[in-house]
């Protein structure tokens, strides 16, 4: 029984390291200082590199954030809080399917509703879209983490006075925070490398552009568009930029487990996960 | 029996007014009644302990007197808790202005997860009572009166959670002092803690009993005979004995209380 277990853990791994592998392989040779800071040269031009594409990602990361992290905080928040009745089940429930709808359903949605409005796709829909993403996870993680902070914590506040919404902003919220931050980053590494959300929000773009009301390039897009096309080095492009975003996404998830280690102490929530 | 020489010398001084009257105390969680018409009145500037079994509402009884209660669900209260006068069950009573007045030390150390300069100015913080240098002030004098400071003024900025056990219950006490309460609540403040953690504790509150009303409740009749002028007897929700300390620990006037206080049960 136990050699079957091991078999099947190995067996399991296994897609995993050769997931790593075979980027690397592909991707290394391939990745060069250019790649990480010259935009697209035109088809035929060699050369060239992903830079916009790499600074859109981050840009639509920030903006999914400063839209689905304030919701998702809060929103755990108030579960775990007040959540104990019908609506807060309602809202558990209306979450883990959002967590469930696919991402392209996501994207199709913003479209409808932000990209079909404005009558162009721009930056500001891709995070929207990334940001729907987020809500789910950070709310569901933030209130089972609020939820796991000591009585004693929340009585110590209240005792001294402090009113309800006290006592959980300032002292319930920062006793949970190491295990919301690692939901936060576990967040962020599941939608920075979202393809299907983006095509027809943010759309992409072969030249630099901060401006939000703009299509804007991110690195999911930018691989998937090369990775289609016709040309060799647009391949070997798509390859090195796979690999640069597995290492964004790998950074983000030993940060993640970082921020979520136990330290001494009560109070110090830690990711049940 | 607990042997007379534990006890404070000379008669204990019960010349103090009454902070806190309580008349007709009834609480339930839900159907079980934890405690039934609890009558006593708690003198000022003096330590009043509670004592009782496990389970026995000398906790929820302490609770009651700062409406700590409420935060359980299905809790229901009965009777008035009056303190200088004014019922704290009122409907008018803003709970924030009545647990500033009435503050409570836990069993477990129970520090915030901040340095133990914030963990102090928590209250004054939100209570806007000091800022700046005022706030700085206030923190000292708090540490001083707990008396910590001596073993923290260097490490201020450090994380609450580097103290000891000890340092952290004495911690509490001093974030309590510094919203300047008039009642101080102890619920087996220094259960936890080792012998002479628990000596610095009971130290301390000798200290504070010129300034404050303290109420205690301990699972260790030693301490209440050490610290307390008088001593109320719990069991099964009902006040059975409440008096003097001295008579209490030598010659109760219940059955009940003897043989608790004798150790045939507890």
């Amino acid at each position: 029984m136990w050699v079957l277990a091991i078999a099947a853990t190995v067996a399991a791994l296994t897609p995993l390291v050769m997931v790593l592998y075979y980027v690397a392989r592909q991707g290394l040779p391939a990745l060069n200082l250019d790649l990480l800071t010259r935009l697209p040269k035109p088809v035929g031009e060699s050369g060239g590199g992903m830079a916009n594409a790499i600074i859109g990602t981050l840009a639509l990361i920030g903006l999914a954030s400063a839209a689905g992290l304030p919701l998702g905080i809060l929103g755990g928040l108030y579960l775990a809080e007040f959540g104990r009745n019908r609506f807060g089940g309602g809202v558990r429930f209306a979450a883990d399917v959002l967590s469930g709808v696919p991402s392209i359903v996501i994207g199709i949605f913003i479209y409808a509703v932000v990209v079909a409005p404005m009558k162009h796709f721009s930056a500001l829909a891709g995070g929207a879209a990334l940001g729907v993403m987020m809500i789910p996870t950070v709310m569901r993680t933030t209130e089972e983490l609020v939820r796991l902070v000591p009585v004693s914590q929340r009585e110590a506040a209240l005792s001294l006075g402090a009113t309800h919404w006290r006592t959980v902003f300032k002292v319930v919220l920062l006793a949970a925070r190491a295990g919301v931050i690692t939901g936060v980053l576990l967040a962020v590494a599941r939608i920075a490398g979202e393809t299907a959300p983006l095509l027809f929000t943010a759309f992409g773009n072969r030249f630099w552009s901060v401006r939000l009301d703009e299509p804007i390039a991110s690195l999911p897009v930018q691989i998937f568009t090369y990775a289609i096309s016709p040309y060799d080095d647009w391949h070997a492009q798509a390859w090195a930029g796979a690999l640069v975003l597995v290492a964004m996404v790998l950074l983000l998830s030993i940060a993640a487990r970082y921020a979520g280690r136990p330290r001494s102490g009560p109070g110090r929530a830690r990711m049940v996960r | 029996m607990i042997d007379p020489s534990v006890l404070k010398a000379g008669q204990p001084d019960l010349r103090g007014a009454a902070k806190i009257r309580v008349e007709g105390l009834g609480f339930f969680y839900g159907a079980f009644q934890a405690l039934r018409d609890v009558n006593l009145a708690i003198r000022e500037q003096q330590i009043t302990a509670f004592i009782g079994p496990s389970g026995c509402g000398k906790s929820t009884f302490l609770r009651a007197l700062n409406r700590m209660n409420e935060i359980i669900e299905g809790a229901r209260t009965q009777g008035r808790v009056l303190l200088d006068g004014e019922d704290i069950y009122a409907s008018d009573v803003d709970v924030v202005a009545l647990r500033r007045r009435v503050g409570m030390v836990f069993q477990r150390a129970n520090p915030f997860p901040m340095s133990i300069f914030d963990n102090v100015a928590f209250g004054p913080r939100i209570h806007g009572l000091a800022r700046g240098g005022e706030l700085e002030a206030l923190v000292e004098r708090s540490l001083v009166r707990a008396a910590l400071w001596d073993e923290v003024k260097d490490k201020l900025r450090q994380s609450a959670f580097s103290l000891s056990g000890g340092q952290q219950q004495r911690l509490c006490i001093a974030r309590v002092l510094a919203v300047e309460p008039e009642v101080l609540l102890m619920d087996e403040p220094a259960s936890a803690l080792d012998p002479i953690s628990t000596l610095r504790i009971e130290e301390l509150m000798h200290e504070l009993q010129r300034n404050y009303t303290i109420v205690i409740v301990t699972h260790n009749m030693q301490q209440a005979a050490r610290v307390s002028q008088e001593t109320g007897f719990f069991l099964h929700g009902e006040l059975i004995e409440f008096g003097p300390s001295a008579k209490m620990f030598t010659q109760p006037d219940d059955k009940r209380t003897e043989d608790y206080i004798t150790g045939r049960f507890g």
